[in-house]
């Protein structure tokens, strides 16, 4: 599947091992990534915070480039990146005058503006139906799925399963063999942008999150947003810190989990680059196929 | 309610000012509290959000002040999770960031706040030279604006030797383009 | 020539404050065609009436336009006096010189001339008046009443204590509704089903009412007065002669774990069952969908061991039809279940459950017989939140209506659960209190103060499970929308009522009315609540919009003094202001061409196809037919017709063109 890719800020920098698991992971699911030429900054939240017109200048030069790529569908990995400019040709699709305005603004057109698709819409649609002898090391292990807030809301912008109890994170780990659990802090938010004004407040937060998921056995977090990434892995002294507890539970992207089942090397997915190591208890493989339905709860 | 509230004529009320820019009505807001129940940082804020709307429904300066005023619209996270679950599918999310906009155009920002708009300032800094982020520039000049100069230090070498952290910005090619992107919507930003 | 007769109300001073009645009388006066014009202070009182009679007798008048208020107000009055007199009622014509002249102009020449205007152009279009009779349609003087439960109940006991046949037609095993599934009604705490239940027994002894139970209504055809209607009686799999209701069938069924209806699926009951031990009638019915002998061709156990043989596996569903005159709807409502909420859990948490399924849990003959117990591990739950407004005014879930009875019954519900577990404790989250009936208030006072159920104003956000508990985030927006959060037991919440499965389906058989959310509309929201616009049918209870006890059985009293009043004559009278199609001479017989546009134009299905045919049998033409039971005089099908056949009585095109040429003359 050919696509267009924004790869977003992190990438490059704090979540290096995002951008790349998910280039390790890409030929293996028979996916073809083609950046966008010089792309900016999508704005994340200080843009919206404080001006209107920049935050949706910044996404629409994006969107305006990628229409210029002749590319129609773009995978945003990041949950920020994708909200913004799903967001952005959302309000401008509607509002034909503000369109007109931000056009004048960037310079560049604005008909044709592309889809925006996150990593697990993405993942979903290129992970082959039959994985068979590729399953190297299925991910037997306990997850607890964290889809964090916006890969799900607002739903008009976001599109995407669905605002409460998500459940497509779930499928897919299903697949690679992991047993996510029910858990009740799936969207529940981890702190944002609050990194570096307030980590005492991600810290607060992501305890919270944390707590469910171990308390409910899990052993490993997924993730499929830089932010959130960062949160729960970078920030956990002052999890810690909040919790008055040490939580050992490590954090994979998602792409990483794929990875690893695959049988790729964790090097190559950059599981060195976390804070909190990856140590996953050894056990047998046992996949489970079926998929997980909200009524079998109880 | 004060009386001299009533004669107070310049400058419309908030809520009319919002509605007419963001489309958002708050008239429909009959604070239930289900936006304020589900926040994750309501137990932080002094207004949580369906006290910020009564605030703006009352279309009296003084509570128009203290919106404007608050720390909530500060706290903020824009997670969504109100206006998800709002019953009268309110944009409470819209109507923090227009409050921020005007807070910070009225300088009337909460003074346990200012950390935060100073980080939003230094990414929006950040982005403007370089046209993408580049984190040891963001916390440098966050440094410079908070004097929060030990906060994260001791986390910058373990970082740097993880690889996540570039000593040197990623400059966009076309920088010339952004400039000017953001000197047509500058009129529209906070100034420091 | 015509002989007309004007006659000029001064109305007091309402109109002659502003019109110069003399001079409009005078004038009129001299109109070719009016041998009689006069002006006098109150027309429409007793000297008033006896001029326009005496006028009618001494000037042989033929024709009589009084010039004074609206129509609304005394058309009957002066249409009265003119048939006292001898003169036929339709030729008397009101022309408002108040409401459309008086009252909305200043005094002065334009206003009187005005005034002329308007009663020359009425004694022109009177000069093509004709004679019109009343029609009459005969009255079968049997009601159908679809639903019983309390609704139903009350009209069909009322209508067929006024002397009157009733056929009740419920579509679940037995009738009772939801009231059936109530344990307490409030404001007094009444056993609900002993208040009932009496009133069912009534129903099935009645002499006037036949009660089908299982059965729902396949078609109606026909209009007001003169109604057929079709009624599926579903096979209950059981000769009902021979079975004698001793339940054996239902304690040796092997199928026993059927979630259970009655009890909002919190229990489960066997394949042939009674719903509950009060059913009325008190005889099982075999659930086709479940029984292992349909479905897999298995067992028969309930046949081996009937006393009297009366289990009957090859019945068929059977069709009877009777003569109706009017159609009562009670069909009531229902309320949407846990699943229905997202942020509450979808459904899947076991102590998360809706109003009526606490109401069973409450309930003597409930799935745990009355103790409190919760359905996830049996027990007793030591703190119970209760979720007011679950649904309900929420544009986001498409509900934006009040559902009425939740306030009430959530203060119910927490002071009985307080009444069964005495050191527990009972919280509502709530957004208002709306306990406006009598006694309500004092009730909802009484659960605070007495009972000590803790309120707090804030809607929930989210609910969901953790150790076996369940966390209920909520916020007080009285303390500046401080957060809360609960870790209760048992959460209950108050789901919203909404209309009743297949209401839909039903309207439209009924040629009904429905709004968007599935509730039969009334005539009038205000003055006229019990009727439908579909003449004939009447609505009663919470199929309308969701209501408590009280006003139900009330307003199915109202309906059935409706139905009454209908029966209370042998033919219905009706206003003659119908469309009728033309007729003439052969070989045309009518200028209809037969397209039948008026037909699908018709709001009220009052068009027919008639056959023209010749002596031996010989189909010469179709044209439209107005069915006069039906007509309401709308004129659509005027509008519509394209040969200018179809008129309406009383405005003719002539009458209304005579008006018109004569105002510009």
């Amino acid at each position: 599947m050919k696509m267009g890719y924004f790869p977003g800020c992190s990438m490059g920098g704090s979540s290096r091992e995002y951008g790349e698991s998910l280039l390790a992971i890409a030929p293996e699911l028979d996916l073809q990534l083609e950046e966008i030429h010089d792309w900016n900054c999508c704005g994340a939240s200080a843009a919206h915070n404080l001006n209107k017109k920049l935050s949706l200048a910044l996404p629409a030069r994006n969107l305006g480039l990628a229409g210029q790529q002749q590319l129609e569908e773009l995978l945003v990995p990041c949950a920020a990146c994708f909200s913004r400019l799903a967001g952005a040709r959302h309000e401008l699709h509607q509002d034909e005058a503000l369109r007109h305005e931000i056009e004048g603004v960037i310079e560049l057109p604005l008909e044709q503006m592309p889809r925006s698709l996150n990593i697990l819409d993405v993942l979903q649609k290129v992970f082959p139906q039959e994985l068979n002898g590729r399953l190297r090391h299925p991910f037997a292990h306990k997850v607890a799925c964290y889809y964090g807030c916006l890969l799900v809301r607002p739903p008009a912008i976001a599109q995407f399963d669905r605002p409460e109890d998500p459940q497509v994170m779930d499928q897919i780990m299903q697949r690679i063999g992991a047993e996510p659990i029910d858990w009740a802090f799936k969207t529940e938010c981890c702190g944002a942008g609050m990194s570096i004004p307030r980590t005492d407040l991600v810290g607060a937060l992501c305890a919270k999150i944390l707590e469910d998921a171990v308390s409910r056995g899990a052993e490993a977090i997924i993730v499929a947003c830089p932010m959130c990434h960062s949160n729960l892995d970078m920030r956990r002294s002052a999890i810690n810190k909040a919790a008055g507890k040490t939580y050992d539970i490590p954090v994979l992207y998602i792409t990483q989990a794929i990875g690893l089942a695959l049988g790729l090397p964790p090097k190559k997915l950059g599981l060195h680059r976390h804070i909190v190591p990856v140590r996953l208890p050894e056990r047998a493989a046992t996949p489970v196929l079926e998929p997980v339905s909200a009524q079998e709860e109880s | 309610m004060s009386a001299h509230a009533a004669s107070v004529v310049q400058g419309a009320a908030l809520a009319d000012s919002l509605h007419s820019s963001t489309g958002v009505d708050v008239t429909r807001c009959y604070q239930c509290g289900k936006c304020s129940a589900g926040c994750p940082l309501a137990g932080e804020m002094d207004y949580p959000s369906s006290v910020l709307m009564r605030l703006l429904q009352t279309r009296q300066p003084e509570m128009d002040e203290k919106a404007l005023r608050s720390h909530s619209i500060w706290l903020c996270l824009s997670c969504e999770t109100c206006f998800c679950r709002c019953p009268m599918e309110i944009d409470i999310p819209k109507v923090s960031d227009f409050l921020r906009a005007e807070a910070v155009r009225q300088k009337k920002v909460h003074p346990a706040a200012r950390n935060i708009l100073r980080f939003h300032k230094s990414f929006l800094d950040v982005i403007h030279y370089a046209g993408r982020l580049y984190e040891v520039g963001l916390i440098a000049d966050y440094k410079s604006r908070s004097w929060n100069l030990i906060q994260d230090v001791a986390m910058a070498p373990v970082l740097f030797f993880k690889g996540k952290l570039k000593p040197f910005p990623h400059l966009v090619k076309n920088r010339r383009a952004l400039h000017k992107l953001f000197k047509k919507t500058q009129n529209e930003e906070a100034r420091p | 020539m015509s002989r007309i007769g004007v006659f000029v109300c001064h109305c007091g001073e309402n109109i002659s404050a502003t019109v110069d009645c003399g001079r409009v009388a005078e004038v009129c006066g001299k109109i070719p065609g009016v041998v009689h014009s006069i002006d006098y202070k109150y027309m429409c009182s007793d000297p008033g009436q006896s001029m326009i009679r005496e006028a009618i007798r001494e000037k042989r008048l033929d024709g009589v336009v009084v010039a004074s208020c609206s129509p609304r107000m005394h058309e009957p009055t002066f249409r009265r006096a003119c048939e006292e007199a001898g003169l036929n009622p339709y030729l008397c014509e009101m022309a408002n010189l108040r409401e459309h002249c008086s009252w909305v102009h200043e005094k002065g020449e334009a206003t009187t001339e005005k005034a002329i205007d308007l009663v020359r152009i009425l004694v022109e279009k009177v000069k093509h008046n004709h004679p019109l009779f009343p029609i009459k349609v005969p009255v079968t003087k049997t009601a159908l009443v679809l639903g019983g439960g309390i609704a139903g109940i009350q009209s069909a006991l009322d209508i067929a204590n006024a002397g009157h046949k009733v056929i009740m037609v419920e579509r679940e095993p037995s009738i009772g509704g939801h009231m059936s599934q109530l344990s307490e009604t409030f404001p007094t705490l009444d056993c609900s089903q002993c208040i009932l239940t009496p009133r069912m027994v009534e129903v099935a002894q009645h002499p006037n009412i036949t009660l089908y139970t299982y059965a729902e209504l396949e078609s109606l055809d026909g209009f007001i007065g003169n109604f057929k209607a079709r009624i599926r009686k579903k096979s209950r799999s059981l000769d009902e002669k021979l079975c004698t209701g001793c339940g054996l069938c239902t304690t040796k069924c092997p199928n026993k774990r059927i979630p259970s209806e009655f009890n909002a699926r919190l229990g489960q009951r066997t394949a042939i069952y009674v719903p509950f031990p009060q059913a009325v009638p008190n005889k099982p019915v075999i659930d086709r969908t479940h029984c292992t002998y349909y479905t897999k061709g298995k067992c028969r156990v309930c046949e081996k061991v009937c006393p009297t043989q009366a289990i009957r596996f090859d019945q068929a569903d059977e069709i009877v039809e009777h003569e109706i005159g009017a159609v009562v709807v009670a069909t009531g409502f229902n309320v949407k279940e846990s699943d229905f909420f997202p942020e509450y859990g979808y459904g899947r948490y076991k102590d998360v459950i809706s109003g009526l399924q606490f109401e069973r849990l409450l309930s003597a003959s409930g799935p745990t017989l009355g103790e409190m117990k919760r359905p996830s591990d049996g027990k007793t739950p030591e703190k119970v939140v209760f979720v007011a407004c679950a649904g309900s005014r929420d544009k986001a879930k498409g509900i934006e209506y009040c559902s009425k009875i939740c306030c009430m019954y959530t203060a119910k519900h927490a002071m009985l659960y307080k009444h069964k577990v005495h050191h527990g404790e009972a919280y509502v989250f709530y957004m208002d209190i709306r306990a406006a009936g009598k006694m309500y208030d004092e009730f909802t006072r009484r659960a605070i103060e007495e009972d000590h159920v803790h309120y707090i104003r804030g809607r929930v956000s989210r609910i969901y499970e953790r150790n076996g508990k369940l966390i209920v985030q909520g916020a007080d927006t009285l303390l500046n929308a401080m957060p809360v959060e609960i870790e209760a037991d048992l959460v209950v919440l108050a789901t919203a009522g909404v209309a009743n499965e297949g209401a839909e389906a039903l309207a439209q058989k009924l040629h009904v009315s429905y709004d968007a959310h599935k509730f039969f509309v009334e005539a009038h929201p205000k003055l006229r609540p019990v009727e439908t616009n579909t003449a004939g049918v009447f609505l009663a209870g919470a199929c309308q919009a969701p209501k408590d006890i009280p006003e139900s059985v009330g307003q199915a009293s109202g309906t059935a003094a409706k139905v009454a009043a209908l029966f209370s004559k042998d033919e219905l009278t009706r206003e003659p202001l119908i469309a009728m199609v033309n007729r003439c001479a052969p070989p045309l017989y009518s200028t209809c061409v037969g397209c039948f546009l008026c037909q699908s134009a018709c709001p009220y299905q009052a068009i027919e196809r008639e056959e023209i045919r010749d002596r031996s049998g010989k189909l010469i033409k179709t044209v439209a037919r107005v069915n006069p039971g039906l007509c309401q005089g709308c004129g659509t099908c005027v509008a519509f017709c394209r040969s200018k056949s179809i008129d309406i009585q009383g405005y003719t095109h002539e009458q209304v063109y005579a008006e018109v040429m004569e105002l510009f003359a």
